[in-house]
């Protein structure tokens, strides 16, 4: 997976380190390894690398990552732009 | 076997049925040729399964119920105190791969789903582990048949017939579904435990916190490949760094390159009538003459396009150049239009003038670049701002080259 980059400098990523408690929720759903905890502190470790699925967001009890997420697809982004986003569908 | 010839005595025929086939099992209490088997067809009017024809099928399944159906892949049932559980196998039967087949190359995708609830693999006892996953019926082969050897749950959740990955995006993979189907499978009397193991792929729509508030059982996120699932039990439910990260390997990618294909048969016939349409039009007005001549190389242009954009960039994704998947599609779509255009060279060197050649190569690219760029939906890396940035760029030049393309090819019939 090292091979694979996207654009880089879009993702809505947001770590607020003053509220994270170093659980390391975030580290352990991130698929790709974008957030890593050290010394008690989640650190954003490569932010080009997020897709902006949510799951770090989802799971951090603390509330301390924000991101919008959503679904990386041409095809649904489309339907939005076209229909609205109550009537889009994906996948 | 010799045919009955209608002078053989019917009736003495009390040893080797005479008409063919094993008896089977629990067979022998009528035989297949005693003529009240025979009447009994008769009075079934069941005459397309002949009676003396091939071998008697089993028994009923002691497992039959009346107006449910056995599922292939289910091989018996467990007693729990909620109830019998269905154990399945961890192989996949013939009807499975079928199955696999159709939903890969799109047709027979939708409503492919296992009913939701609880399962096992092995022999699932109280403290045998819960894999939860989503009831797209390729999630659970998926899963099922990497269990082997292995005595776990499987709680199979309503997602809406939609893999664990979209349908956590969807938020159908979510926590209240997964606390609903805990509660409605009784889980809490089936295992001693309170631990779930989810895919780590449904973690954007599950907050293991919730879960954890609302039904008492605690979220364990396993690995983002069922392969991993044996290694990550056998470790204590431990994931190691390379069971966290997703992969995009090339059987990955042409696994859901078919459907891309499936997805563009819809425009693709009106895609090469417009494109023979276009090719009528010269100097004498509309001629099917040139719809006849010309017409063949602009829809092979369409078709290498199609090609290129939905089979080549998944295929050759990580050596194209750009980080854009349009710029990708764009570069492979030019390549397959010059190679058309030589075909058309080399076949008639007069037949496409030069303008028309570069009307081939600017529709290739183009469709090209818009298939690569709905591939982004198929990937396991793409973020949504990053595709609207993209989609934003590249449409409009997309547009820019089918028109461009169209005026071309029509310029150089003149
Ligand atoms: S949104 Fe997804 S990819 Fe981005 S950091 Fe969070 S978990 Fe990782
Ligand atoms: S999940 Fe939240 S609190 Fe926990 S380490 Fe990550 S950012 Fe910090």
């Amino acid at each position: 997976m090292r091979t694979f980059r996207y654009l880089s400098g879009v993702s809505t990523l947001a770590l607020d380190t003053a509220r994270c408690v170093g659980c390391g929720w975030c580290e352990v759903v991130c698929p790709h390894g974008v957030l890593a905890v050290s010394d008690g502190k989640a650190g954003i470790v490569d932010r080009d690398r997020c897709m902006e699925c949510g799951a770090c967001a989802a799971n951090c009890p603390a509330g301390a990552v924000r991101v919008t997420p959503g679904v990386g697809c041409a095809a649904y982004i489309l339907q939005v732009w076209l229909k609205g986003k109550a009537k889009a569908s994906c996948c | 076997m010799k045919p009955l010839t209608g002078k053989e005595p019917i009736a003495a025929a009390a040893g080797p049925c005479a008409c063919g086939g094993a008896s089977g099992p629990g067979g022998g209490a009528v035989s297949c040729c005693d003529a009240s088997c025979d009447a009994s067809v008769a009075a079934d009017g069941d005459s397309g399964q002949p009676c003396c024809g091939g071998p008697q099928a089993p028994a009923a399944s002691p497992m039959a119920r009346p107006g449910y159906e056995l599922l292939p892949f289910v091989a018996s049932f467990v007693t729990t105190l909620s109830g019998p559980v269905p154990v399945v196998r961890t192989t996949l039967g013939r009807g499975d791969v079928r199955g696999t087949l159709g939903a890969r190359l799109g047709y027979g995708r939708d409503g492919y789903r296992v009913a939701p609830g609880l399962y096992g693999v092995g022999s699932p006892g109280p403290d045998s582990p819960v894999l939860v996953t989503a009831d797209y019926k390729l999630s659970f082969d998926a899963l099922r048949r990497e269990l082997s050897g292995i005595d776990a749950w499987i709680l199979v959740l309503d997602t809406r017939g939609v893999n664990v990955w979209c349908a956590a995006g969807k938020g159908t993979f979510s926590t209240g579904e997964v606390v609903r189907q805990v509660a409605a499978s009784g889980l809490e009397r089936v295992v001693t435990h309170r631990r779930l193991i989810l895919p780590q792929l449904a973690a954007p729509g599950v907050s293991a916190l919730k879960v954890k508030e609302r039904c008492g059982f605690s979220v364990v996120y396993g690995p983002v490949r069922a392969a991993d699932l044996p290694a990550f039990l056998r470790a204590g439910n431990r994931a190691t760094p390379a069971m966290r990260r997703v992969s995009f390997t090339l059987a990955e990618r042409l696994a859901v390159s078919p459907v891309e294909l499936y997805h563009a048969r819809k425009w693709l016939w009106w895609a090469v009538l417009a494109a023979l349409a276009v090719s009528g039009i010269g100097p004498g007005g509309f001629s099917l003459s040139a719809v006849w001549e010309r017409g063949p190389w602009l829809a092979a242009a369409t078709g290498a396009g199609l090609v290129a954009g939905a089979l080549l960039v998944p295929a050759l994704l990580p050596w194209l150049p750009g980080r854009a998947f349009a710029v990708k599609g764009a570069f492979v779509g030019a390549i397959g239009g010059l190679f058309t255009v030589s075909a058309a060279v080399g076949v008639f060197p007069g037949a496409v003038p030069v303008s028309g050649r570069v009307g081939m190569v600017l529709l290739a690219a183009g469709i090209s670049s818009y298939l690569a760029m709905n591939f982004t939906g198929s990937t396991p890396f793409t973020s949504p701002s990053g595709v609207e940035r993209e989609m934003r760029r590249a449409m409009p030049l997309q547009a820019a080259a089918l028109v461009a393309a169209t005026a071309s090819w029509i310029a150089s019939a003149f």
